[in-house]
């Protein structure tokens, strides 16, 4: 059956567009009349709106687009506004946040990093109304307010590093950048600084329930399609009234590892390892540097760190009578 | 139009593969199991080690006149006797002139005379020469350094550094922050790129990013914009040899000492050894260097790692020419052991694959 091994969607449904429920008094209109489109319905659905867009999705667009543009213009101005340089360097280029010598003061000069200040508000405010608006559209239709939830584990992460541990080590130099490559080599120095984060328990978790996120994401996403032929896309009827697809797809797991979860509990599992993923992974950032400055040495001293023999290399600058840097 | 999609799969994935450096690598683990202590060997661009120039002609035996007897104004080579003295001559203009000839640094009409430049700066880079191979062993070994090492038949050395202008640091136009470009000198990343200053001369930044303590404390208060600083600088070291981190360190603990091999010694001493060229023999000229020998801010060109090493582990593939040229090497200074301190360099690290429980395992360049 190769069509269940397509990455694309083989049957496209080709209706007068889905326009959803009636909106109750206080929401604005949907925008747009709905179309379809069939590249977009090799991916998923081929229907295209209408969106609700609202006063919050509205506000948290013109937030991110101010600071889109701070960011993008400063980058285009460190390359002296060439746009060929803009686009050959553009992975390189960044927006730095303000030097050690600012501590956490607000007031820094827009070119020593003020702007970095700038747009790291706008962008928070911005993805603070966008969750605010996941939370409100989905009361609106009667859902759980699960993907709020999620998105706020994610903004706690992002809140960390870029504002919440600057603030407790009384420094924006601890920030992180904006820029491609600049964000990756900060993240390397800052391990280089604070001794190895891999020693920092709150990032095993992290990584743990990163990984662990694919794994489950790879055996749910993979159970399906493997049922699929006897109707296990069809996951809601498949919890209330259990069908075959769900019987052969838990016996599978049965089989295999002993164990299986059940067609809601596999969501459920899936959800908390995501959120758990950015919730432990900002507990780690946020206790380095303010609880513990050298994880390599933390974990040595909690018999947590392997040991291997000594290479019997002394310190030089031990042996000198000056300091070595 | 699906036709198409296995083509542009192709080209993509050939696009992707562009960058990979084809056939055999040679990997040589070079510490404990199970930390990745290794290197990894690109025989097709390693190379073989470049020819060195022969002697201009066999070295003449000790004893005779010296030069201070036989010309005038010797200032430096006071203790060489003549034939050795024309010997090392002959060499200089092959290492460092060989298309301008005696007359770079000599005016051909009165070879005593001092009127060119580079006569006064060659007479420095020969003190700083007997230096490096004297004073300087702790890095340059038995092995030792001649002009050669990092002139290679050029007038001024491929690679070299200066002050580069910083631009108004009030305004975004132009402003990297001496970063966030790509940058040779630390490996094509975004690191900071602008670092020699801070560190291979006058009062050195911090590279001991790391706390010696596992908790905070009010002693140590490193922002994680100086540890940046502090990678660029071991990029650059990792780039000028051609070597990764764990060439010198466990990346377990970059920090820990009893962890880092020993050539994280070297390196330490060699990072010394660069600075006090700069600050003892090199800066010192800024007076007599014209405008087209110094860098854009007007102080003279100064060395770094890759100025000798030039991606080589050790310079010209650790070949030596001491034999060939015993008089750069100070009078009465040959080093056995390193100048600090006995077992610098613990036994077993001679023989790191000993550590790895195998032995008899071939030595790679």
């Amino acid at each position: 059956m190769p069509r269940y091994q397509n990455i694309f969607t083989q049957v496209q449904l080709r209706t007068p567009p889905e326009m959803g429920v009636p909106l109750r008094r206080g929401n604005d209109p949907r925008v747009g009349k709905g179309t379809t489109n069939y590249w977009f319905g090799k991916l998923g659905a081929a229907q295209i709106g209408p969106i609700y867009l609202g006063r919050l999705g509205l506000a948290s667009l013109i937030f991110g687009f101010l600071a889109f543009e701070i960011i993008g213009l400063n980058m285009w101005a460190s390359v002296n506004w060439d746009p060929i340089q803009f686009v050959r360097q553009l992975p390189w280029l960044a927006l730095e946040p303000p030097g050690p010598e600012y501590g956490f003061s607000p007031f820094v000069p827009l070119a020593q990093g003020g702007w970095w200040i700038l747009a790291g508000f706008f962008l928070t405010v911005s993805v603070l109304l966008w969750c605010a608006r996941t939370y409100v559209r989905a009361r609106e239709l009667g859902m759980g307010t699960h993907v709020t939830w999620a998105f706020l584990s994610a903004i706690w992460l992002y809140l960390v590093l870029g504002f919440i541990r600057p603030m407790l080590m009384g420094s924006w130099a601890e920030a992180v950048p904006f820029g491609i490559f600049p964000h990756l080599d900060w993240t390397a120095a800052f391990s280089i600084r604070y001794g190895n984060l891999f020693y920092n328990p709150f990032h095993c978790l992290s990584i743990t329930f990163l990984y662990g996120s694919t794994l489950l994401f790879a055996m749910h996403g993979a159970t399906i399609l493997a049922t699929a032929r006897y109707g296990a896309e069809r996951e809601l009827e498949q919890i209330t009234d259990r069908g075959t697809a769900t019987e052969r797809g838990a016996l599978f797991w049965r089989w295999t590892m002993g164990f299986n979860a059940n067609m809601e509990s596999i969501h459920r599992w899936a959800w908390w390892f995501a959120v758990l993923t950015t919730l432990t992974g900002g507990i780690g950032i946020l206790l380095t540097g303010t609880v513990v400055d050298n994880w390599y040495l933390w974990a040595v001293d909690h018999n947590y760190a392997p040991s291997y023999p000594d290479t019997g290399v002394i310190d030089p600058s031990l042996l000198q009578p000056e300091t070595a840097p | 139009m699906s036709r198409y999609i296995p083509l542009v799969g192709a080209c993509t994935a050939l696009l992707a593969l562009s960058a990979c450096e084809l056939g055999e690598k040679i990997t040589q683990q070079t510490g404990y199991r199970g930390a990745g202590l290794a290197q990894v060997y690109d025989p097709d661009n390693y190379g073989t080690p470049e020819d060195l120039p022969p002697p201009p002609y066999a070295l003449p035996p000790e004893g005779g006149p010296l030069a201070t007897e036989t010309y005038e104004n010797v200032q430096v080579l006071t203790d060489m006797n003549t034939e050795q003295f024309n010997h090392l001559m002959a060499a200089i203009t092959q290492w460092v002139s060989p298309d301008e000839g005696c007359a770079y640094c000599h005016n051909p009409a009165d070879m005593a005379d001092d009127s060119v430049y580079t006569k006064d700066v060659a007479r420095r880079m020969l003190q700083m020469t007997r230096a490096l191979n004297g004073e300087w062993a702790s890095h340059t070994g038995e092995t030792g350094v001649t002009c050669y090492t990092c002139h290679r038949g050029e007038p001024v050395p491929a690679n070299v550094w200066a002050y580069t202008p910083q631009g108004n640091a009030m305004s975004i136009r132009g402003q990297r922050r001496g970063q966030n470009a790509p940058n040779p000198n630390v490996g094509y990343s975004s690191l900071p790129s602008d670092i020699f200053a801070s560190y291979f001369e006058g009062d050195p930044s911090v590279v001991r990013v790391a706390s010696s303590s596992a908790y905070p404390s009010a002693g140590h208060r490193i922002s994680t914009m100086d540890a940046e600083n502090s990678y660029a600088v071991m990029m650059h070291l990792s780039q000028a040899l051609g070597v990764n981190c764990t060439y010198c360190h466990n990346s377990q603990s970059f920090q820990s000492w009893t962890q880092s091999s020993a050539q994280r010694n070297t390196a330490w001493y060699g990072i010394r050894m660069v600075r006090d060229t700069n600050e003892q023999y090199i800066t010192p000229l800024a007076p007599i260097f014209p405008a087209n020998r110094k860098g854009p801010l007007g102080d003279p060109l100064k060395v770094n790692c890759l100025t000798c090493h030039q991606g080589q582990a050790k310079p010209l593939g650790g070949q030596s020419m001491r034999q060939d040229y015993p008089y750069l090497h100070p009078p009465g200074v040959i080093p056995t052991e390193l100048p600090t301190g006995e077992n610098l360099i613990s036994e077993i690290l001679e023989r790191p694959r000993q550590l790895t429980g195998e032995s008899g395992a071939p030595n790679v360049p």
